[in-house]
């Protein structure tokens, strides 16, 4: 493993989490030695910048926020410009164990996308309303594009290999959503290979959750948009996986 | 119509123009966002000009009450500009957002810079170890 970890680089948006960004960051080296921390902080107006640097990790300050998306695909073109063919996008706010990271590189070898599932048997991690039923209908629409039963495609842990590296790097979509519904589909539809493996996931650590509840009805539409029109989108050229 | 309307047809579409070709002259528009205004500068001076077009537009068409002509073509061009608005604003913001992820990577790489060369904003300066080398 420990070359594996070498040539990955462990991408977190953060947003506004200077209460558990350092942690998080110290977590993942202790866990994964040898991996290279990326923290892309999306125009936090706390110390987040200043946490994650004292804790070892390389912070790329964005001036403004540019949302998930925006944030990995800086991530992305860090990982071409510095040579490292696997990117993993972990959340800063704790929630995902950087112990499962390990299972999901395991599976780049055979994928070139590998998604850390919640709600696959492993952990407790619950959601309830229109939220739940958006994820289950994005579930089932985007297990088709990815020929592979996928239960959580809005999950914010994920392991993309150096094919989704290079498609990423220029495509990954900006836009509200974009990180999680789009960027699966523009990986489907352009021939990578989609896996899921099971993953826990821990309450978070501290920080407040950007979803609020009365935000759930909004989500669901916005979802559903995000998803026809991702669909309708021409496919980034070709050009781009070789 | 009285003389007074007829005169205020021409001027205001005159004025229009006029506006729109000294903002291009200036370059405080682009000819590419200017030629709708153009367009329906164009248009209004052509009717204050010659009432009796309108009629017969409006008559070609099949259309009883010839302004609602004016208003028909009015609002499908503000539409029109609108929709072109907003996709410039796309193209505007997906720009942005490139130069801001671009330019945060810049300050990461002038940031590992500095640290391996020992510089870093403010040793460059002048008052440095108490030297001023400016005089
Ligand atoms: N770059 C960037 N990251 C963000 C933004 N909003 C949230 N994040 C980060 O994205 C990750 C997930 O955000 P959360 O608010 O935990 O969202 P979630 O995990 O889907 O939802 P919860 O179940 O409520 O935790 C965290 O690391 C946040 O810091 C943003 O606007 N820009
Ligand atoms: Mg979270």
């Amino acid at each position: 493993m420990p070359n594996l970890f070498a040539r990955t680089l462990i991408v977190m948006p953060a947003f506004n989490e200077e209460a558990v960004v350092g942690d998080v960051v110290r977590e993942v080296y202790a866990t994964l030695p040898g991996v290279h921390c990326l923290v892309v902080s999306d125009g936090s107006v706390d110390h987040t910048v200043a946490r994650a640097r004292a804790a070892g990790a390389t912070v790329a300050d964005l001036p403004f926020n540019l949302g998930v998306g925006g944030a990995m695909r800086a991530g992305f073109k860090y990982a071409r410009e510095n040579g490292f063919d696997n990117v993993v996008q972990i959340d800063a706010d704790g929630q995902h164990d950087p112990a499962g990271v390990p299972d999901l590189l395991a599976l780049l070898g055979e994928a070139d996308v590998v998604i850390g599932a919640r709600f696959a048997g492993v952990g407790s991690y619950t959601v309830r309303g229109p939220r739940k039923w958006a994820m289950k209908f994005l579930s089932a629409v985007l297990s088709k594009t990815a020929h592979t039963q996928l239960t959580d495609t809005t999950s914010g842990l994920k392991a993309n290999g150096p094919r989704a590296v290079a498609l990423f790097a220029d495509n990954y979509p900006a836009e509200y959503l974009g990180d999680t519904i789009e960027a699966l589909v523009i990986a489907g539809r352009s021939g990578l290979v989609i896996r899921q493996v099971p993953a826990a996931m821990r309450p978070r650590a501290g920080g407040t959750p950007s979803h609020a509840p009365i935000k759930a009805a909004v989500y669901l539409g916005r979802a559903m948009m995000a998803l026809a029109i991702a669909y309708l989108r021409p496919l980034p050229k070709a050009g781009a996986l070789e | 119509m009285t003389v007074t309307s007829y005169i205020f047809g021409i001027f205001t579409a005159v004025i229009t123009l006029g506006v729109v070709i000294e903002m291009l002259r200036r370059n405080r528009l682009r000819e590419r966002h200017a030629v709708w205004w153009l367009f329906g500068g164009a248009l209004g001076l052509v009717i204050g000009i010659f009432p009796g077009s309108l009629e017969w537009a409006a008559s070609v068409i099949g259309i009883e009450v010839p302004t609602n002509l004016v208003f028909f073509v009015s609002i499908a061009l503000l539409v029109l500009v609108c929709i072109q608005h907003s996709s410039e604003l796309t193209r505007l913001e997906d720009k942005t957002r490139i130069l801001a992820e671009e330019s945060a990577l810049l300050a990461v790489r002038v940031r590992e810079l500095e640290t391996a060369t020992g510089t870093g904003p403010g040793r460059l300066g002048p008052h440095l170890d108490g030297q001023d080398t400016t005089e």
